[in-house]
């Protein structure tokens, strides 16, 4: 506050002027720039263990005293090429990104209106998928899926057992559906009425239908009251990712066994589980 | 730097119920608006704006002589802008749940016009201490509505104080109809809207002159 014996009409100068703002922008960017790079090993950690715990939900695996770390360990990632089926490998599977790699014009592909029941638009060539292992034996499947609602895109997990058509679990970890009617596909009552339901009939389609009333066979999960355009919207989304455009063509080409037996032998991907 | 005892309780005081930046200002809405359907946000958001006010009131008003008249708006926004990434960063990093809920309003609150506006009509001519306490006081002030709005809106639109169940609400087995409007911002307006008209019938001198 010595600085209050500066006169006035020098304070105005342009001169002045240019060197407040210089100083003023130079303290402002290294303030600014040390709290991202001080942070930023935290905040990667914090959004890689939000990802897991969101996936170890999809899986019913967490409960509440579980290290997510270690629960984690059981869990690994592969790369399902969508349009072939195929289990592939990426470049670096570490910073592999799906929602970048549909934004992008080479990694994605545009999808057809009439194709397009979840209305996405353009979805990635490839997707990161995650198996629970146990034992060496796939036990689960969590697919990623994601969709358009009522207001917004919806993202989530859904996972299957090793038949490929029961349901284990759901979640959503994104949405910005009305709160209390749509915002209901995260309330986790709703969701607890996932588990045990056939995702999938015999031949491989999706058959699973949200109905109103109540529902009675193993095809059919109660829709969200007051929520009937939120709630096609995660029938479509269904219809879409487990269909032929999305994963149809990888769960029916799996062969669970074949897998065990080729993934058993190489060292390397098993030591790398948990790396998300 | 002799702090006056009487002043310092006004400055602090004053903003929440006599000169409430919310109530009688009528600023800052926007935020109260989106962050209120869950006490906790409230708090959160409370606590990242009172310290965001605090700090750059002190800080601007530590180089207010340095100031240039014809850039000071940049300035201050400059200021403010950092302070806000800087607790935004923090809440990423150490309160990860809550920032992901908040996502863009705690961004926004470089935009909330009491920041501004006190920098502008108070640090710009006051000692930094007693700017830091208007600061803080601003900040009680907004904190004081968020928080009554918040407790209102959780509690009848979940039936819940802070994430414990109070009103146990029917669609999780209880007997409790939430009120789903006041999970839609606009409820918080109609909330604003009967505590401003609570706080003017209590204290009749904040009714502004018919024209």
């Amino acid at each position: 506050m010595s600085a209050s014996s500066v006169p006035a009409k020098n304070k105005e100068s342009v001169a002045r002027t240019i060197i407040v703002a210089v100083a003023l922008c130079l303290v402002c960017s290294i303030i600014v720039s040390s709290a991202a790079v001080f942070l930023k090993e935290k905040q990667v950690n914090n959004a890689s263990l939000d990802k897991k715990r969101n996936i170890l939900i999809a899986a019913n695996l967490l409960k509440d005293d579980t290290d997510i770390d270690k629960a984690f360990a059981h869990i690994e990632q592969n790369f399902v090429d969508l349009s072939s089926g195929q289990i592939v490998t990426v470049a670096d599977p570490t910073s592999f990104n799906q929602r970048q790699s549909a934004k992008n014009l080479e990694t994605s592909i545009s999808i057809a209106k009439e194709n397009d029941a979840a209305r996405i638009g353009r979805r990635s060539k490839i997707a990161s998928i995650y198996f629970v292992r146990k034992n060496k034996k796939v036990e689960t499947i969590i697919l990623p899926i994601h969709g358009k609602g009522l207001f917004s895109t919806m993202y989530g997990f859904i996972a299957l057992e090793a038949d490929k058509k029961t349901i284990v679990g759901l979640k959503f970890y994104e949405q910005g559906e009305t709160p209390g009617l749509g915002g209901e596909v995260e309330n986790p009552r709703w969701l607890a009425l996932w588990p045990g339901k056939k995702l999938l009939d015999n031949n491989g389609q999706p058959a699973l239908k949200l109905v109103k009333g109540s529902a009675k066979t193993e095809f059919e999960i109660d829709a969200l009251s007051g929520a009937s355009m939120t709630t096609r919207g995660v029938q479509n989304m269904i219809d879409y990712w487990l269909g032929e455009q999305g994963f149809g063509l990888f769960l029916s080409d799996l062969d669970l066994a074949e897998y065990r037996m080729v993934n058993c032998g190489d060292a390397l991907s098993d030591s790398n589980d948990g790396d998300a | 730097m002799a702090i006056d005892r009487k002043e310092l309780k006004d400055v602090i005081l004053k903003p929440v119920f006599d000169n409430n930046p919310i109530a009688l200002q009528v600023l800052g809405v926007c935020s109260a608006l989106a962050v209120t359907t869950k006490l906790e946000t409230a708090l959160v958001m409370c606590l990242a704006l009172t310290l965001v006010t605090a700090c750059s009131n002190m800080l601007i008003s530590l180089i207010r002589h340095q100031i240039p008249s014809s850039i000071r708006i940049i300035v201050q926004m400059t200021v403010i802008a950092s302070l806000v990434i800087v607790v935004d960063q923090l809440l990423k990093a150490y309160a990860f749940e809550t920032a992901k809920q908040m996502s863009v309003f705690v961004g926004l609150i470089i935009t909330n016009c009491i920041v501004m506006g006190r920098a502008e009509a108070y640090a710009m001519k006051n000692d930094p201490v007693m700017s830091f306490f208007d600061g803080i006081g601003n900040g009680l002030g907004y904190s004081a509505i968020l928080i009554s709005v918040a407790v209102i809106r959780e509690l009848l639109g979940s039936g819940s104080i802070l994430g414990y169940t109070i009103l146990n609400p029917i669609k999780d087995g209880g007997w409790y109809q939430t009120n789903g409007l006041l999970l839609l911002p606009p409820s918080a307006f109609f909330i604003i809207g009967l505590l401003i008209w609570a706080i003017r019938t209590w204290k009749p001198e904040q009714v502004e002159e018919t024209k």
